[in-house]
């Protein structure tokens, strides 16, 4: 079989489990941004209680494998009574790692922004909550934007794994067609280049323009 | 079955699964190794002359981190049956996850290399050095300390990532996990068994590269 006849073929199976792959990372994205955002202000919270839950959750998630958190989330969750769909388990688990490491970025880029625009909020008598959402955050935002770029692409990646709970992602569907096909270089060859269209043309473009967008409106373009 | 922890169980499949935390470590370490080595290359091969090579090389790297590792693992183990090449398991799996890791591990060492002084180019230049010695004695030896941190958070990276190779039959700890969590239908203490060790390697062990890299920040008299 020539390739324009398999994609002829079983495009249309890449198509769908592109869209699922594609729901995956939205979805796991949109989690891990407020898992990242909560535990981020949380670390840096003055009191312990609250920054130790932070630092714990930090730590699990980033100290063990994914894999294994999706493993524990989608088999042992429903021991004690809370049973997730697989299309719900896969975003939930790659979303709440990836908000781990994110969590760092968060504080990083809050610590980041210089001590003068805090002393200054202050000045001005403004609450705390008002000063961490109109002046601290908006600047942590652009400072920590770049590498926002780069834990996106992981967290892309990492959606793959969400096949092996037979969720239908663009890696499942590609697993299945070399199961029944055994055309591997074309199947698996042909998911790679998916991948890497979704990191190098969509997402690290818009990452580009988002942070080209959030300097010009902070006047540092 | 049931949300009850099962002492008796766990004290059953505790030593199944601390050998295979071995092979756990085993392809960690291997694998590590290949991307050190392979990293070098990819590293030094964007440094030559050739501009063609330096722009291959580069989309090679981008590619390989722009994908996910698992895919690449099947990838690797099912290409080459098509064209006659069987691979066991192992040697795929080390050969995937290295390949992945010397990807990550070359753009550490390219900003290693581009951190060393100018002047010390040129110093070796008019010490009339050869290019191997500049790069051996002189740049390299260099170029390793601001790597490090880099380097070792991608050593935590690749142990953490190994419970993949499960996926192509590697024995290590997610594999044994599984196939006790299948034959036994108990999750609760394999999985969470898994994920302990899994902390109580990979915490001390990030502990340790900070002191360490602290230590040949020292020894090399860099702050």
């Amino acid at each position: 079989m020539s390739y324009t006849d398999f994609l002829r073929q079983y495009g249309d199976r890449f198509w769908d489990g592109t869209l699922i792959t594609a729901q995956q990372f939205l979805l796991a994205s949109l989690l891990a941004i407020a898992i990242a955002l909560l535990a981020g202000l949380m670390k840096l919270s003055r009191n312990r209680l609250i920054r130790g839950i932070a630092v714990v959750y930090i730590e699990i998630f980033r100290g063990t494998s994914l894999l294994v958190q999706l493993y524990w989330i989608f088999f042992v969750l429903p021991l004690f009574g809370l049973t997730l769909a697989k299309f719900t388990a896969g975003f939930v688990a790659v979303g709440m790692n990836l908000g781990a490491y994110g969590a760092e970025l968060v504080r990083g880029g809050i610590q980041s922004v210089p001590k003068g625009q805090w002393e200054a909020a202050y000045a001005l008598s403004m609450s705390p909550a008002r000063r961490m959402w109109r002046i601290i955050l908006p600047q942590a935002f652009v400072n920590m934007l770049p590498p926002w770029g780069n834990l996106l692409i992981e967290l892309l990646k990492n959606t793959a794994l969400v096949a092996l709970i037979s969720v239908s992602d663009l890696m499942f569907e590609a697993k299945q067609i070399n199961g029944t096909t055994f055309l591997s270089a074309q199947t698996f060859g042909t998911a790679l280049i998916i991948y890497y269209v979704l990191a190098r043309f969509i997402v690290t473009p818009f990452m580009r323009w988002l942070e080209r967008v959030m300097r010009r409106k902070l006047g540092r373009a | 079955m049931g949300f009850n922890w099962n002492w008796a169980f766990t004290w059953e499949i505790l030593p199944k699964l601390l050998h295979a935390t071995l092979n756990t470590l085993m392809a960690a370490g291997f694998g590590y190794a290949i991307a050190l080595v392979l990293g070098m290359v990819f590293a030094l091969a964007q440094r030559t002359p050739y501009w063609a090579l330096t722009k291959v090389v580069r989309e090679v790297v981008e590619f390989i981190r722009s994908t996910p590792l698992i895919l690449q693992i099947f990838f690797v183990y099912y290409v080459g049956p098509q064209f006659g090449l069987k691979l066991g398991p192992w040697t795929a799996g080390m050969i995937a996850i290295g390949l992945h890791y010397s990807a990550y591990l070359s753009e550490v060492y390219r900003g290693g290399l581009e951190s060393v002084a100018k002047g010390q180019w040129e110093a070796c230049t008019a010490l009339n050095l050869s290019t191997r010695d500049t790069y051996l004695r002189i740049v390299i030896p260099q170029a390793i300390p601001p790597a490090l941190a880099g380097m070792g958070n991608y050593l935590v990276g690749i142990f953490k990532d190994t419970p993949m190779l499960s996926v192509i039959g590697v024995a290590e700890l997610m594999h044994t996990a599984n196939a006790i969590g299948s034959s036994s239908y108990r999750y609760l203490e394999p999985y969470t068994l898994v994920g302990i060790i899994f902390l109580a390697i990979s915490l001390p062990t990030a502990a340790l590269i900070r002191v360490f890299e602290g230590y040949v920040r020292r020894k090399l008299g860099l702050k």
